[in-house]
């Protein structure tokens, strides 16, 4: 039994029908990226679930650290002028 | 369940006061419904219990493949033959969905695929009973599918987000898998003398096995505690087996079939149906490695796995050439 020539990990994303953008919908083992387009598409368009599949190997993927959370997220929490419902715009001016 | 008899860390659920203040705030977030992640901190009792839970899962899905793998050239008609197909197809993406939740732990999938094929790990009893005639697909989406979707879909809430996201995508292929193993039970329940024996006979055989799906009553079980403290498991053995038993009997009722259970009644104090335990003698026996297909089974997929190196190997080969010639034309 031969498992040393494992297959590396695949990031999937899928472009749904109605304008939206890929999205993650899971990952899969594949030598390399046309046959990772051709597991993708039997392990998750089986349904019609989009018109488009990117394929990213999994370790050029970077991603934030949980620790940095705090760091990261916080200080947009104090600055709810961001949203425009900070503003309050009198009735009379309509919509805006 | 499709994860059966996971044991977890053997200690009592530990109180809130008794953590250390990581853990603490690690359980807190579970109890507010909030969702854990690959990289976040968690106990190691987590960790592996979900990868027993979440490989065993896969394997099921799996093995699963192959009682139903066995009637796909022997189909009856070309379209039940293209839905059997289908069927098992998704079956195979239900394994790698879980594959993959299982990966984001830490294990790789070639380990769990090793601790499979050298019977370390488990998969679901279920799979170890044979299936001898073509009524056996319908008894097995209608039973053995529509008994996953009662675990599976509150699992669609469980605190692990990886693992609660495959069993979205599984919740939503699972159905047409039940309702395609009715129709397969209708047409023979309403079909000659020979068809409807058929139909009531496997539904004779699968009935028992069904029911230890979920598992022996797991009231007094330390492991449940920590499982449902943890929100893998969400719901006790016996509380699924009851509104199993409640959602199937009337089914059985309408395709004219008789449940083989003496006692099986309503009880109108209850609101429940009263059943017979299935045979526990019978379901540790092939837990643990004598039912009558488990040797087939093992075989098989190790057979599969051996026939395949070749191909695994050869692509990896291929991929590496491509590689390497394209470095070289840049």
């Amino acid at each position: 039994m031969s498992t040393s020539n494992e297959w590396p990990l695949w990031e999937i994303f899928i472009r749904g029908q109605h304008g939206l953008s890929h999205r993650h919908v899971g990952s899969l083992h594949a030598p390399d990226a046309e046959m990772a387009i051709k597991n993708a598409r039997d392990v998750y368009t089986r349904r019609n679930e989009g018109v488009s599949i990117w394929a990213v190997e999994a370790h050029h993927i970077a991603a934030s650290s949980p620790e940095e959370k705090g760091s990261l997220y916080e200080p947009s929490n104090d600055k709810v002028y961001r949203h425009p419902t900070f503003f309050d715009i009198p009735d009379e001016v309509g919509a805006m | 369940m499709y994860a059966q008899m996971i044991k977890s860390t053997g200690e009592g659920v530990k109180s809130l006061d008794e953590m250390e203040p990581q853990e603490r705030a690690f359980q807190e977030r579970i109890n507010a419904g909030g969702k854990i992640e690959p990289k976040d901190w968690m106990p190691d009792g987590y960790r592996k219990n979900l990868i027993r839970q979440i490989g065993q899962h896969a394997h099921s899905e799996i093995v699963g493949q192959l009682p139903e793998g066995n009637w796909i050239t022997r189909a009856p008609t070309l379209e039940r033959k293209a839905i059997l197909l289908a069927k098992v197809q998704d079956e195979a993406g239900h394994g790698l969905y879980l594959y993959c939740a299982a990966e984001t732990l830490g294990v790789t999938r070639d380990q769990l695929t090793r601790d499979l094929l050298s019977g370390k790990m488990k998969y679901s009893s279920i799979f170890n009973y044979p299936t001898l005639t073509w009524a056996d697909m319908g008894a097995v989406g209608w039973l053995v599918d529509g008994a996953a979707i009662m675990n599976q879909v509150p699992l669609q809430r469980t605190s692990y987000g990886p693992y609660a996201r495959a069993m979205v995508r599984i919740c939503k292929e699972e159905s047409f898998h039940q309702r395609q193993g009715f129709d397969i039970m209708m047409k023979m329940a309403n079909g000659t003398n020979a068809q409807r024996k058929m139909a009531q006979d496997a539904l004779n055989r699968f009935w028992g096995p069904a029911l230890m799906m979920f598992g022996p009553s797991d009231a007094e079980s330390v492991h449940s505690a920590q499982s449902m403290a943890w929100k893998i498991k969400m719901n006790s053995n016996d509380e699924l087996r009851q509104k199993f038993v409640d959602l199937t009997a009337p089914q059985a009722a309408y395709l004219g079939l008789t449940i083989p259970d003496d006692k099986l009644k309503f009880n109108e104090e209850t609101g429940h149906y009263d059943y017979s335990e299935p045979d526990w003698d019978e379901f540790f026996d092939v837990l643990k490695g004598n039912g009558p297909c488990n040797t087939d089974r093992l075989e098989a997929r190790n057979k599969a796995w051996d026939d395949g190196a070749w191909v695994r190997d050869g692509m990896m080969a291929h991929a590496a050439k491509k590689r390497a010639a394209k470095m070289a034309a840049e």
